[in-house]
């Protein structure tokens, strides 16, 4: 494993450079906004990656949640079965159908609600334990990093284009602000919080602060927003030479997050393995201090 | 040409803030990596 590492760096340095050329060289200008809008093939992936760390981090800290007792590890996993196949049967009825907003399609919505399943058994199967724990974290931590550069990326685009850095009010902007926001706290949670319920504390926060990832994505679909309605499935157009960039840059951003993630991962291992280390240093201590101080307090005979 | 500016001021901010995030990640490698040395000595 530890000679992978090396060889998916270089891999993925190679397919960053390459999309970074697509996007500056081989991409279409827009017609209307000129070369500006290539900023959209490091904040759409950006998005796209952060929305996936956070869905993770969410499948994670529910496992954690249920993995408690024994019978709710077995009611959720029942459970999780369901939302799968009653999801997939759902988006293909047509009062369900009435109710997606114009242009998504139900593949699209069966797609997404199976991940939930799959996503759940995959990461039970190779995350036992603790380890589920240190997902949850290493998602949530650089899940906000690329979250942030939605945030910064954002106003840079808008600046040129809308004349403005912020849209106050604008809800696709401010349910990102609040996700980042509700996502910091979850870090901060577990970086300054010493309770032997923190996990718990920090996984039912983490099942909260996804409720909101919805609301981020569909927000452009079901209001009027300052930010461009969907132009991905969402009845808008692309040119497919744009597209392809825009989905090279992804799968690129990927990988990057990928290689992050395995980095924090094993930082999160070492972390716990240095504190076990302590913890046992101190009791080791305390052990040696007792058995010195046992003739002391022994009364004279 | 001056929306240009606005173009790689979004690229190399996005490198900055990984640079930045990636950088604490060496740090804080390193510092467990020392403690954890200091740990096997004791």
């Amino acid at each position: 494993m530890k000679r992978l590492f090396p060889i998916l760096s270089v891999l993925t340095a190679a397919l960053l450079a390459y999309a970074l050329y697509l996007a500056l060289v081989v991409a279409p200008t827009d017609a209307l906004q000129g070369d500006v809008y290539r900023i959209i093939y490091y904040h759409v992936p950006s998005a796209w990656t952060a929305f996936l760390l956070f869905f993770i981090n969410f499948i994670a800290s529910v496992q954690y949640l249920a993995n408690a007792k024994p019978s709710s590890k077995t009611a959720a996993k029942w459970i999780v079965l369901a939302i799968g196949i009653l999801g997939v049967i759902a988006s293909f009825l047509p009062p369900v159908q009435r109710l997606l907003p114009a242009g998504m399609h139900p593949s699209a919505v069966a797609t997404t609600v199976l991940a939930i399943p799959a996503f759940y058994f995959l990461i039970g199967k190779y995350f036992p334990g603790e380890r589920l724990d240190v997902l949850a974290v290493t998602s949530a931590e650089v899940g906000v990093v690329f979250c942030t550069i939605v945030l910064v990326t954002g106003p840079i685009w808008a600046r040129p284009v809308w004349g403005i850095w912020w849209a106050p009010g604008d809800i696709r902007l401010t349910s990102t602000l609040v996700l980042w926001l509700i996502y910091v706290s979850y870090l901060v949670l577990r970086r300054f919080s010493s309770s032997a319920q923190t996990q718990m504390l920090a996984a039912a926060l983490a099942v909260f602060g996804a409720l909101d990832v919805p609301l981020v994505y569909f927000s452009i679909w079901f209001f009027r927003t300052q930010h461009p309605q969907p132009v991905i499935g969402g009845g808008g157009s692309m040119d497919p030479r744009m597209l392809h960039v825009l989905l090279i840059s992804w799968m690129a951003f990927l990988c990057f997050a990928f290689l992050v993630c395995w980095s924090r991962f094993r930082l999160e291992l070492l972390h716990r393995e240095v504190e076990e280390g302590h913890a046992m240093e101190s009791l080791a201590g305390g052990a040696v201090a007792a058995k010195g101080s046992l003739p002391l307090n022994r009364s004279p005979q | 040409m001056n929306a240009i500016k606005f173009l790689f001021a979004a690229y190399i901010v996005t490198w900055l803030i990984h640079a930045a995030y990636l950088g604490s990640l060496v740090r804080r490698f390193s510092r467990l990596r020392q403690q954890l040395k200091e740990l096997g000595k004791k």
